[in-house]
Formats: C-alpha cells, sequence, structure tokens
C-alpha cells in the first residue's frame, strides 16, 4: 500500500509538472510558432486596448525576447520566490506564490484568484454533499424497487435533470424563487465567518441547481451499480447466512457499488473546484468561475493563465486522492 | 520421429514478473511451460492432463502460436513456427485450428452462425466452388446440425449445440490439426458425450490431428491415444493411453487417479465407507517459485533426498512410456531402473489400489 | 433409526416469466435423517439448485411461487415468515456454494466474513467471534489460522476459499448442510480433499447433508441415497448401492451410459442421451423424458399422455417410469450387453 501511495505521488508532482509546461507552452509558445513576434505577443497581455507605450513595457517585463525555457525558467521561479516586474521607472513585485501579473488590473493574478476561492469551494462543496447523498440514496430506492412507479418516476426526473442546462434551471428559479415569492431574496455570497445563517441560505439555490444537475447522474450511476452489485453470488451468500436484508444491501451491496461511484467523485469534484463556471455566472457568485470568464471577456492572459492552472492542480490532486482510495476501498487493488 | 506431424522440442515459456517504484526491475518469472517435448502423428490424439497452473492452457497456446515461446522448439509439418511473425504465421493458420473452452464467450453474439463458421473461410480468402454459404452449411451438416441455422444467432442455441458451431468454425479451413482447449467442460454429461463422439467421427472421417487438453481424465481416456501428465509446467509422465491408464508410473499420476471419484460406492462393515485413496498434503505450489529439483517432490509420499537435490529426467522406463521420477511406481520385472535409482523406495501403501477390480 | 431431520413433500416452484410459466421444481418429496446424506444428481435445468435454494428460503423477494411442505425438524417452512425462515437460515440450515471466489465478498476479510455469520445468531462480542472464527479454519484444515483470519478472500487459493466457505457454513454448527456443486470449480485432487472434509466434518458434527451435483462419481462417494431430477421432476430415488447397482430409470441408465469411466475399460463409443434437455417453460406432456428416451414406445403411449408416479421397484428404491418392471429388466439388461460387447 505504501509503495502504491509513494508511486502515485511521484507521479503526480511529475504530471503537475507536465502541466505547467503544456499551459506554458499554449499561451508562450504556440503563439510564437504561428508568427507572433514578442510585439505582438505582449500585446495579448496587455488586455483591451493596448497603448503601445504599455505594449513595450510589458514586452520587456515579460522578456518575451528570452529563450523560452529561460522564460519557462523564470516562471517556475516567481511561483516559488516571487517576481519583480519592472522596467524603467515602475517596479512591482509579485509575492511568492506568482502566477502571473495583470497588467490590465496591475494586480498579481494570485491574490485575486485566493480571495475568489472560498465561494466556489462553498459552493462547490455544498453542492456536491448535496447530490451524493441524494443521488445514492434516490439511486438504491430505485433499484431495490426497480419497475415500481418510484422508478420510474425518479429516473425519468433524472433524465431532466441531466438533460436541463444549468443556466436554465438556475434562471427559472431565481425567477421563481428570488424574485416572485421572495424566498431567497438577494442571492449574494456571504462568507461563512461573517454569517453562517446567510451564507447558508444565499447559497441554497445555486446548491439545488448544481446538484440537480449531478444527482441525476448519480442516481442512474448507482442505480445500474446496485442491481449489478445485487446480482452477484456473495450477496446470495450473505442471504444464505441468514443475515437481516438491510445489513445485506447495505454493508454487502452498496459498499461494493459504490467502489466506481467514490471514483466518478472525486473527479467531478476536482473539475467543478476549479471553478463552477456556468452556475457562478447564472447567480453572480465571485468564484473561480466568474473570474475565469471576466478574464476571457477581457482578454486578460495572465489571469486565464492563472486559473486554468489552479484548475490543472485541483483535478490532478483529485485523481491522486481516488486513486489512493479506491485502493483504500477495493482491496483487490492493493495485491 | 520424422513422421511427426507436431514435434515439440524444450519447449519453454516463462511470464516475467516485474516489481519497483520506480523503474520495474524484473524479479522473476512465473515458469509456466518449461522444457516440454513430445511428438504427434498424423490421425493421432494426443491428450494433456494437469490441474490449474500445470501449463497445459499456455502449452496449447503455444501450439497455436498465440503465445510465442520463450525458448524450445516448435515444428509444424515440417516447419519451424516457433519464432514466425504473424505475417509468416498466417498461411499456417489454416492448418492448425483451436476448440476453445465456454461455447458461451467464444461465439460473437452479435454475428449470426453463418457469418462465424465463414469467417475463417473469409479471411483466409478460400475459393470455394460453390460460394461460402453453401460451404458453411455443408459444415452445420457435418457436425450435427441443420443448415437452416445458417441465419440464427448464438443464443438460441444450447450449450452443446454451440460447442458444435465451434466445432464447424475451427474445421472450415480443414486444419490438419486441431488443439481443443477443454472442450467438453463446460457441458452437461450427457452432452459431453455427444461432443466427444463427435470429434471421434470426425478424426475418422476427416483424418484429423487433435491436441486435446483437458482436466478430466476420464474423457481423456476416451478420446486420447497418447496422453502427458503435466504438473507445474513439466510433463512428469507420457504414455500411451492403455498403458497409462493400466499402470501408472508417475506418482502424481497415480494420486490423480485416485482422486477422481469414481461412480460405485463402497460399503464396509460398518456402512458406506469412504473409497481408500491417496491424499495428497497441501495446495499445487505457485509456478513463480516451483520446488527445486523434483517439482512433486514436496506433496510426494515417497519422496527422497535425491528428489530434492536432483531433477528426475523425463526418461523411457519400458519402450513409449516416459516418466520423470527416481522412484516410480507398478514396477515390472523387465522395466529399466530410472537413471541411477538408488534403492527403490518401498512400494505405496495400501491406500494405492483405485480399481475395485 | 435415526429420526427425520427435513421433509419435504409435493414442492413446487414455479416462475412466472414474459415467455411464460417456468416450472423449475414441479413436484419434489423426500426425508433425510440426521448424520445421513442425501446426493441429487442432475444436468442443467433439472430444477435441484432451485430445490435447496427453495429449502433455505432464499426466494423470497423474488417472483417465484412456493408450494407444498418443507418441514424442517417439524417445523413448516413454506409460508413461514420471513424472519422466522432468516432465522433458520445459517444457524439450523446452512448452504455451501459452487464458486467460492464469487461467493464470498471481495471487500471484507474471511474471518469478518464467518465471524459475521457467527455473530447474526449469537450474542457475543466481537473478539469472542473472531476467536471462532479462527478455531473454525482450523477445523476446516487451513494452515496458520490466526494469521489467516485477515486475508481476503482473493489471497486464498481455490481449494482454501472453499474451506473457508465450509467453516462459515458450519460456525453455528447447523444441523443440516447443503452443499450445491461444492467441487466442480476446482482441481480433482483438492476435489478429494473438500469431499474428505465433508465426510469427515459431517461425522464430526452429525448433521444431515444434502449434496447436488451432476457428477455421479461425487454423489457415489459421498451419499448414502440418491434422488436423480429430471426437468423438474424426480425421476428415481433409491440407496447409493440401488442405483449404482440396479438403476430403474432410463434417464439414470443414459447418464452412467454416457458417462467416460475411469475404473472401467469401456468401449470406443460413449452412448450419449440423443436430444437436449426440455425447455422448463413448454415440458413435454406426459413423462418429460419421453422425447429422449428409447424405451419410450414400450409403454403403448403412456409416456406421452400421461405423467408417471414415483413407485418402488424394490424396498426403498422408487422409479417414475411406466415400464414395467418385466421390460425394465430386459432394457437393462440388453443394454449391459451392449457396453460389455
Amino acid at each position: 500500500m505504501i509503495t502504491f501511495i509513494i508511486r502515485r505521488l511521484i507521479a503526480t508532482v511529475f504530471l503537475l509538472i507536465v502541466v505547467s509546461m503544456i499551459t506554458f507552452a499554449i499561451f508562450f509558445l504556440i503563439p510564437r510558432l504561428a508568427g507572433q513576434n514578442t510585439y505582438q505577443l505582449a500585446t495579448e497581455y496587455v488586455g483591451r486596448n493596448p497603448t503601445r507605450a504599455a505594449v513595450l513595457q510589458v514586452e520587456a517585463q515579460l522578456g518575451l525576447d528570452h529563450p523560452l525555457w529561460l522564460q519557462y525558467w523564470n516562471f517556475l521561479k516567481g511561483i516559488v520566490a516571487g517576481a519583480h516586474y519592472n522596467s524603467g521607472t515602475t517596479s512591482t513585485y509579485c509575492p511568492p506564490p506568482c502566477f502571473g501579473y495583470s497588467f490590465r488590473s496591475q494586480q498579481p493574478v494570485w491574490p485575486q484568484m485566493v480571495s475568489d476561492l472560498p465561494v466556489t469551494l462553498s459552493l462547490a462543496i455544498g453542492a456536491a454533499v448535496i447530490w451524493l447523498v441524494a443521488g445514492v440514496a434516490i439511486g438504491v430506492i430505485s433499484a431495490l424497487k426497480r419497475g415500481t412507479l418510484f422508478d420510474r418516476f425518479s429516473m425519468g426526473v433524472a433524465l431532466a435533470g441531466v438533460s436541463l442546462p444549468i443556466f436554465f434551471t438556475g434562471l427559472i428559479s431565481l425567477e421563481l424563487f428570488s424574485y416572485k415569492w421572495p424566498l431567497f431574496p438577494n442571492v449574494q455570497y456571504v462568507s461563512f465567518l461573517t454569517n453562517p445563517y446567510l451564507w447558508a441560505r444565499n447559497l441554497v439555490l445555486p446548491w439545488i441547481c448544481l446538484a440537480f444537475l449531478y444527482a441525476a447522474l448519480y442516481a442512474r450511476l448507482t442505480r445500474a451499480g446496485m442491481l449489478e452489485t445485487m446480482s452477484e453470488d456473495y450477496i446470495r451468500t450473505a442471504r444464505a447466512k441468514g443475515l437481516p436484508e438491510r445489513t445485506v444491501i447495505f454493508k454487502h451491496g452498496l459498499r461494493a457499488a459504490l467502489t466506481p461511484i467514490v471514483t466518478i467523485f472525486g473527479m467531478d469534484l476536482g473539475l467543478l473546484l476549479g471553478g463552477a463556471i456556468i452556475t457562478e455566472y447564472t447567480f453572480s457568485l465571485h468564484g473561480l468561475g466568474l473570474f475565469t470568464i471576466l478574464a476571457i471577456q477581457n482578454q486578460d492572459l495572465p489571469e486565464i493563465l492563472g486559473v486554468t492552472m489552479l484548475a490543472a492542480f485541483f483535478i490532478v490532486i483529485a485523481n491522486l486522492v481516488v486513486d489512493v482510495l479506491y485502493a483504500y476501498v477495493d482491496p483487490r487493488v492493493r495485491h | 520421429m520424422s513422421g511427426a506431424l507436431l514435434e515439440v522440442t524444450g519447449l519453454t515459456k516463462h511470464f516475467p514478473v516485474t516489481r519497483g517504484i520506480i523503474i520495474r526491475q524484473k524479479v522473476g518469472a512465473v515458469q509456466a511451460v518449461d522444457d516440454v517435448s513430445f511428438s504427434v502423428d498424423p490421425g493421432q490424439t494426443l491428450g494433456v492432463v494437469g490441474e490449474s497452473g500445470c501449463g497445459k492452457t499456455t502449452t496449447g497456446r503455444l501450439l497455436t502460436r498465440l503465445l510465442e515461446p520463450t525458448g524450445g522448439q516448435i515444428v509444424f509439418d515440417g516447419h519451424d513456427i516457433s519464432h514466425l511473425s504473424a505475417g509468416q504465421m498466417r498461411p499456417l493458420r489454416r492448418d492448425i485450428q483451436m476448440i476453445f473452452q465456454d461455447p458461451y464467450s467464444s461465439l460473437n453474439p452479435r454475428h449470426t452462425v453463418g457469418s462465424i463458421v465463414g469467417a475463417p473461410l473469409r479471411l483466409q480468402k478460400v475459393s470455394t466452388p460453390n460460394g461460402i454459404k453453401a460451404a458453411v452449411q455443408e459444415l452445420l451438416e457435418l457436425v450435427g446440425l441443420s443448415p437452416e441455422h445458417y441465419n440464427r444467432y448464438p443464443h438460441e442455441f444450447s450449450g452443446g449445440q454451440r460447442q458444435r458451431i465451434g466445432i464447424a468454425r475451427t474445421l472450415a479451413l480443414r486444419p490438419k490439426l486441431i488443439v481443443a482447449d477443454e472442450p467438453v467442460s463446460a457441458l452437461d454429461v450427457s452432452i459431453q458425450a455427444q461432443i466427444v463422439n463427435l470429434l471421434e467421427d470426425l478424426q475418422g472421417e476427416l483424418g484429423l490431428t487433435y491436441v486435446v487438453i483437458a482436466h478430466d481424465l476420464s474423457v481423456v481416456r476416451h478420446i486420447a491415444d497418447l496422453v502427458a501428465v503435466m504438473y507445474l509446467g513439466k510433463i512428469v509422465e507420457l504414455a500411451p493411453r492403455d498403458e497409462l491408464y493400466a499402470r501408472p508410473r508417475h506418482p502424481y499420476t497415480v494420486a490423480l487417479m485416485s482422486a477422481v471419484p469414481v461412480p460405485a460406492p463402497v460399503r464396509g462393515e460398518e456402512g458406506r465407507q469412504r473409497r481408500e485413496r491417496i491424499r495428497l498434503a497441501g495446495d499445487v505450489p505457485s509456478p513463480l517459485n516451483p520446488p527445486p529439483a523434483c517439482r512433486f517432490h514436496t506433496r510426494c509420499w515417497k519422496a527422497q533426498e535425491i528428489c530434492r537435490t536432483t531433477e528426475p529426467p523425463l526418461a523411457d522406463l519400458d519402450p513409449g512410456h516416459q516418466v520423470a521420477c527416481h522412484f516410480p511406481e507398478n514396477s515390472a520385472p523387465d522395466d529399466r531402473a530410472p537413471g541411477d535409482g538408488a534403492a527403490e523406495a518401498s512400494p505405496a501403501t495400501a491406500a494405492n489400489s483405485a480399481d475395485p477390480e | 433409526m435415526a429420526e427425520v431431520l427435513l421433509d419435504v413433500r409435493d414442492l413446487r416452484v414455479h416462475f412466472p416469466t414474459d415467455d411464460g410459466l417456468v416450472r423449475a421444481v414441479d413436484g419434489v418429496s423426500f426425508t433425510l435423517e440426521r448424520g445421513r446424506t442425501l446426493g441429487i444428481v442432475g444436468e442443467s435445468g433439472s430444477g435441484k439448485s432451485v430445490t435447496s435454494l427453495g429449502i433455505m428460503g432464499l426466494h423470497q423477494g423474488t417472483r417465484a411461487q412456493i408450494s407444498g411442505h418443507i418441514k424442517l425438524d417439524g417445523e413448516e417452512l413454506v409460508g413461514a415468515p420471513a424472519a422466522r425462515v432468516r432465522e433458520l437460515r445459517g444457524s439450523k440450515m446452512s448452504m455451501i456454494f459452487q464458486d467460492p471466489l464469487s461467493s464470498l465478498h471481495p471487500y471484507y476479510t474471511v474471518g469478518a466474513q464467518i465471524a459475521e455469520a457467527y455473530l447474526v445468531h449469537n450474542k457475543v462480542s466481537r473478539q469472542v467471534a473472531r476467536k471462532h472464527a479462527v478455531d473454525m479454519l482450523g477445523r476446516v484444515g487451513i494452515p496458520t489460522p490466526a494469521t489467516r483470519v485477515d486475508d481476503y478472500p482473493h489471497q486464498f487459493s481455490g481449494g482454501m476459499r472453499q474451506r473457508a466457505m465450509i467453516a462459515m457454513a458450519l460456525s453455528c454448527d447447523p444441523e443440516l448442510l447443503i452443499a450445491d456443486e461444492p467441487t466442480t470449480a476446482l482441481d480433482v485432487t483438492v476435489q478429494a480433499q473438500i469431499l474428505d472434509l465433508i465426510w469427515d466434518l459431517q461425522r464430526e458434527y452429525q448433521s444431515a447433508v444434502i449434496i447436488i451435483t451432476h457428477d455421479l462419481g461425487v454423489v457415489a462417494e459421498l451419499s448414502d441415497d440418491i434422488l436423480v431430477m429430471y426437468a423438474g421432476r424426480m425421476a428415481e430415488y433409491g440407496s447409493a448401492e440401488d442405483i449404482f447397482d440396479s438403476p430403474g430409470h432410463p434417464y439414470t441408465w443414459g447418464l452412467l451410459g454416457s458417462m467416460p469411466r475411469l475404473d472401467e475399460a469401456r468401449l470406443d463409443r460413449l452412448i450419449p442421451i440423443k436430444g437436449t434437455p426440455p425447455s422448463l417453460i413448454n415440458v413435454p406432456s406426459g413423462c418429460p423424458f419421453h422425447p429422449r428416451c428409447q424405451y419410450a414406445a414400450e409403454t403403448g403411449g403412456l409416456s406421452q399422455t400421461e405423467v408417471p408416479e414415483m413407485r418402488p421397484v424394490a424396498p426403498g428404491h422408487l422409479v417414475a417410469c411406466h415400464l414395467t418392471n418385466d421390460q425394465r429388466r430386459a432394457a437393462r439388461s440388453s443394454a449391459a450387453h451392449l457396453e460389455d460387447a
């Protein structure tokens, strides 16, 4: 087991480095290969409506005429030790970890992401808990009552959940529950530390909308997994031992059916932590997703680069956690 | 023997096992098949018997070149096929075909019977006088199915019928050698008999040569001319069928035969009694780490010091009957002594007799 | 004369399906005394497994329609409350299955699964249950049970796994043990060990054993009495000597004749039973075996129209066949001549 974890950790570090290289290459190498010169490339980094002076300043500060490996090395250095962006009169210090400096907003990228992170975390984790519990519960009941009205109804609702886009469900629920019948007026993020009650109340609508989408998927997955597990031979053995049906279903059946679900859950959560873009946009929650959209709209490359790397980081880590968890849950993998 | 259709010498297959955190190193090998030699004449049937882990399935795969040997030689019909590439093997594949164990999973459920049986003809671009469909229907009749089954799907047939379809497919290219891997073990007893009879009839009609791999000694007794008993990758005994069953000489063969349940109840003084048999201790050792010298010595009731240090060669103890043992059973006065055999161990205990004759 | 532990009378298990009513078991009756072994022989589709699952009450929750009587130690099981039958399962009657790898839960240690069986029926602490599990593993011949108790099923070899299953089944000292094809998935030498084990344990625990198999050799080794089933019905019932020395049903003759044997020099051709086992939805009228029976013509049409009852041909030896005793003897001796030719 330990060797397994060590091997996975080494692979993860390696993966993160590769991810950073690829991301860096996409932003700094490919445009050059496409024929852009450093001036044109620098233009992209200044944001909208660049002035010539600003572009030249950026060009110098980013060191775009240096060889690529040096640029990458400086980038890595920046993550660890911070970087100075100076040319001539202005000199700004970007403290570690420095994922870049947004010339448009004249701020380092990392602190902006850090301030937006709690919103995304609250949204993602809250919704994740809801969809996991609801999805698995409905899936188990549907599997046990296969073919009944409940089963058909819940799978139908699941189909709706998977099919309806979140901006649709989001806007409809806002319209109904925020404006028309103001059960949740003024959906705005309030920090947990400031006011836990408001924090929760204002997140209920986005939680439910996001969870609806995933719960549907998980209900179907759990149902399929349960149906398969409950037809296995060891279930028959469990019953033959005289175990109560509840024990057979949960301790023997669900436990085995959940393994693939745990894997998928880890991946889904990892992806979501990089920013639930549409949900945040619909509900105007200032998380990483909204940050991403604004960065794209503003053509602010340093911000886009920064958030891409952070999202990639979450996914890679989620991957690692899931692999280790899987080995813990299924003993056959360990040996 | 130059007339042999199939001649195998020193056949070996090791599967490497690797371990390591970053760099995987080979730490050992699963010695699935180790120095196996035999030859099969045209029209003969060789039965390969043994329990799980003995290497018989791997041997079957090696013969049909689904695997490449790590050592040794396979000569089929005069051609050395041991290390031929896929392209070089292709024309020879017409002559070597395989029947598989599980009739439920060896037929593609999405293909019709006609498509399944006709596939070899299409793949090898065989020209048939009346077209592929006619050839397929002829094959179906040959194996006891009706030509109307051409358009049906496998799931519409029973296990025995599916095995017949598999056999029809195997015969499509009129092979010279058929390797049958447990052809009847997945079937009900009464159907087994039908398939065994079919295989025998086909051998007579078409002049086929068989290598039949099975764990069931009774089935092999029925169908084989020559029998090889395998244990942990090695052949421990090789003899003509009647010889082997009348006078098994390797202790493992004796124990194996003794273990087969016989449909004849034994009654003693106090009512039902267990049939006396040789009870082998423990489980089969792992082929990753087989016992040194004689691989059977850890479970053999006759094992002596020499068995732990010197591997017994597969020797001709009497003409045609090869045994790899320092102290073989059932010696007859005119047998040769096995190599440098010391004084033979005392005959096996009274628990030896398996025949209620 | 040992007392009757299990009394099955006219057991029927039917499954309604979209294609029709599957008559998996259609009128099976037998008794079993303590300390004795009954072997139920049949091929796939004969209903032998469904019968055993019916005795254990494992059809609960399925669409099975069960009728008839199953009396375990005098207590009627058919129609009994599910909770009561569950109580008996694992404690008074237990079962082992064919494939121990798929029949044991892959995620729990073998010790945990054995202890679980014990804990359900006995109010003891976990430590006591665990110790009991170690004891049981030792009792079934697994070396170093104290360490192996924490291993997972996939870490055991095939034979050891089946021993662990037996340990689990016997952990509550049941009075009836049902073994459903316990050795089919095992190697021959390991099979011999397991059969020996079942034999020894039966004598030690004095339990009644039902062994279900298609292998006539296995029943000959272990059983006192044998029930031959075909298409959900009984074909023949008798002691092991009756069945092997003087079998009475053409199906039994067919089984014995089509088996390749190790102990006899056989003529070159096996004598298979022609045709295939029947569908359980459209069971042939009259005697279910008649389409495949070469003696059906001798009954003057009875085989096609009338279902044969189990009739004694000798004390304790019953056969469900329309052939008269004379016809039977004649058929048997001509078949015997054929075999010896």
